[in-house]
């Protein structure tokens, strides 16, 4: 067995392809630097990561197959699924050799791998758009927790800045400890030092909220009750389109009460 | 903005609960940069889910429930001794740009019980659009009712600040839907429907010429009918949707299980429940038409006018036709593979992609996404064949199906009550 590691960035992948090639190898198991090691293998490569390579293979890749294969292989790198540097590794190999394009290749394992992980990146952040609640802070600023599966909010934020773009707003991201903010100017990442319960349980605390922001809340929990048709009631399918994992940040689905 | 407005809204969205329709696609609107707001496109984004699964992507209310017809079907009927309100502009213009603000909704759906007379409920709602559109800069969704019997100026002047506008025909007949609802007919349905439809292809032949020109209810119209509430049959209803489809600009035809609000009127079917099953095989066949490439009298045929309700639509034409079958999934066009139950949209591109670079077997359509358990009686692709439909019978594959289906259910039910 052959196995590289690599440091999990974008760029750090490119370059196992690069190194990969280089020592001709095929690589059986590509994995982070920390992951356990299988106890029989061959060889082991820890690769560093090497901007002039990746850049390289990167160059390359996009010459190769179409631009919207490139955004959904782009996409499908954010995964959690550990098995998917191995099988993106098997992807690009195969892309940056062949005299055709291979992105519609289905039935190859690593191409199909491409196309099912960038539907789960995309739908969560979809989900992102879809699930973000944001309460008026006394500042005038629209504040918003939220902790997606993946790391999407970049892929996100792009919709929230064109969509929002006259008034200020945060979006959080709890998991990963980093979020934007926009002024109303500019858009810029930003890491929140305090410890305010805000950014615990996603609830502006009643002196941070202005002052309009309870009633708009309650009108809209009124709203998502009095909407619902209760000869139909369908909790199943209400949780299958909106998962419970959503529900603690979301304005309609906790209650009145602030804890 | 007040504990007032909290009890109308309640009142409001209560009564407007029954449309179907929520959704916010069709068209694209970009942000201009001085105002809030933009709609995506593709397939609408949904904000919530109700506790009836339904999603909510707009707000859907009423200006008003007091209405001065009295349709049988309709739970504001003015004969019904119910909560009556009615929102004033602002407030309805607020709550759509605070809600919107807060990410709740993609826009607005705005409809009205009938006061006075068409016009002037249908000119309160223009004005709301355009108090969003112009003082607002609202670029969200807005879909506006067009009410029966607005003159065409309204019509007209709500197709510039709305992305879509429907006008409900409830009923599949007009027999019917004058038996039901004495003071409407067809005339006053397909009138506006009508305006809407040569707003549009006036503004596109314009818009030919002239890039400048204000774009006129670029998601098109939607409609609605009922499902249950008159005897019609599935097969009235598909014929109906079908024409209505071949109507440019009609985009959507929605069908709404008849829920019984009105019990006491003796021309009504006394449901239990509402035809949940029903509505589902309705969708399941709008579905086949609009994306399927099957034609209404291909989905029932006047042997079996109305849908199985055991069996899905697309399932049901496969028994009916196992002279089509099996499917060599190597080689079929594209509109056959679409044709085998358990092979959807997606994995159907998938596969007629895929098969250019090698013979697809088995095990890649299972990979693919193909529901193999269900498409294995209907397809071969070069392996030894398991009990095709060809070899078998329509029966033997159906009963197999259902078998199957009876067993999954039992384990869900098992695994509820344990668990």
């Amino acid at each position: 067995m052959v196995i590289y590691r690599f440091d999990g960035t974008f760029e750090g992948l490119l370059t196992v392809v690069f190194d990969s090639f280089l020592r001709k190898e095929e690589p059986d198991l590509v994995c982070l630097y920390d992951t356990a090691l299988p106890l029989f293998y061959d060889s082991l490569c820890d690769v560093a990561t090497d901007e002039e390579k990746a850049g390289r293979v990167w160059q390359k890749l996009r010459k190769v197959i179409s631009s919207s294969a490139v955004s959904a292989f782009t996409a499908a790198f954010l995964t959690d699924n550990e098995e998917f540097p191995t099988l993106a590794v098997r992807f690009v190999r195969r892309a940056v050799v062949s005299a055709q394009s291979i992105e519609n290749d289905f039935s190859d394992p690593a191409v199909l791998a491409v196309l099912n992980e960038c539907r789960r990146v995309r739908c969560e952040s979809r989900r992102l758009i879809q699930f973000v609640r944001f309460q008026k802070a006394v500042d005038g600023t629209y504040f918003s927790l939220v902790e997606p599966l993946f790391d999407v909010l970049p892929m996100a934020i792009s919709h929230f800045h064109d969509r929002f773009s006259d008034q200020p707003f945060i979006i959080y991201d709890k998991a990963r400890d980093y979020g934007y903010h926009f002024d109303g100017e500019e858009l810029r990442r930003i890491n929140l030092k305090s410890d305010g319960r805000h950014l615990s349980s996603g609830k502006l605390a009643p002196e941070l909220m202005d002052e309009s922001e309870p009633l708009y809340q309650e009108l809209w929990r009124a709203y998502v009750k009095s909407i619902a048709i209760v000869e139909r009631s369908n909790p199943r399918k209400q949780r299958q389109d909106m998962p419970v994992r959503f529900w603690k940040y979301l304005t309609e689905m906790n209650g009145t009460e602030l804890e | 903005m007040t504990e007032a407005t909290l009890e109308k809204l309640k009142i409001l969205t209560a009564a407007a609960k029954y449309d179907v329709s929520c959704s916010s696609s069709g068209t694209v609107r970009r942000n201009d940069g001085k105002g809030v707001g933009n709609t995506v496109g593709g397939i609408g984004i949904c904000h919530s889910f109700a506790a009836d699964g339904r999603c909510i992507s707009l707000l859907k209310v009423m200006l008003t429930n007091y209405c001065k017809y009295d349709c049988a079907y309709c739970i504001n009927r003015r004969s019904n001794d119910i909560p009556r309100a009615s929102l004033s502009v602002s407030e309805v213009v607020n709550i759509t740009m605070e809600f919107y603000r807060r990410n709740y909704i993609e826009g607005l759906f705005l409809s009205s019980g009938v006061v006075r007379n068409p016009d002037y409920t249908m000119e309160r709602l223009v004005r709301i659009a355009k108090e969003l559109r112009v003082t607002h800069r609202f670029n969200g969704y807005i879909h506006l009712k067009s009410i029966p019997g607005a003159s065409r100026e309204l019509v007209n002047e709500a197709g510039l600040y709305a992305d879509r506008m429907s006008v409900n025909i409830e009923i599949p007949h007009e027999a019917s839907l004058k038996y039901l609802a004495p003071e409407k007919d067809f005339k006053s349905i397909y009138e506006p429907m009508g305006y809407i439809k040569q707003g549009s292809l006036e503004c596109a032949e314009d818009r030919k010429h002239m890039v400048k020109v204000p774009r006129f209810v670029p998601a098109g119209q939607s409609t609605q009918m009922i499902v249950g509430a008159s005897a019609d049959t599935d097969r009235d209803i598909l014929f109906r949707s079908s024409a209505l489809y071949s109507m440019p600009t009609m985009r959507r035809v929605y069908y709404s299980g008849y829920v019984s609000v009105n019990t006491y009127d003796t021309r009504l079917p006394a449901l239990k429940q509402p035809p949940l099953v029903r509505e589902n095989r309705l969708y399941q066949a709008d579905w086949l038409m609009r994306f399927y490439q099957f034609k209404a009298d291909e989905i029932t045929d006047s042997d079996n006018p109305n849908l199985d309700l055991e069996v899905d639509p697309k399932l049901g034409w496969a028994l009916r036709h196992p002279e089509a079958f099996p499917v060599d999934v190597n080689r079929a066009p594209y509109e056959m593979i679409l044709r085998v139950p358990g092979v959807g949209v997606k994995s159907a591109a998938l596969i007629v992609n895929a098969r250019k670079f090698r013979h697809l077997n088995s095990d890649h359509l299972k990979k693919i996404g193909v529901a193999m358990n269900r498409a294995k009686y209907f397809i071969t692709c070069g392996e030894l064949a398991v009990c095709s439909i060809a070899d078998t019978s329509p029966e033997y594959v159906r009963h197999q199906l259902l078998a199957r289906e009876q067993r999954k259910e039992n384990t869900l039910q098992l695994s509820f009550d344990f668990g």
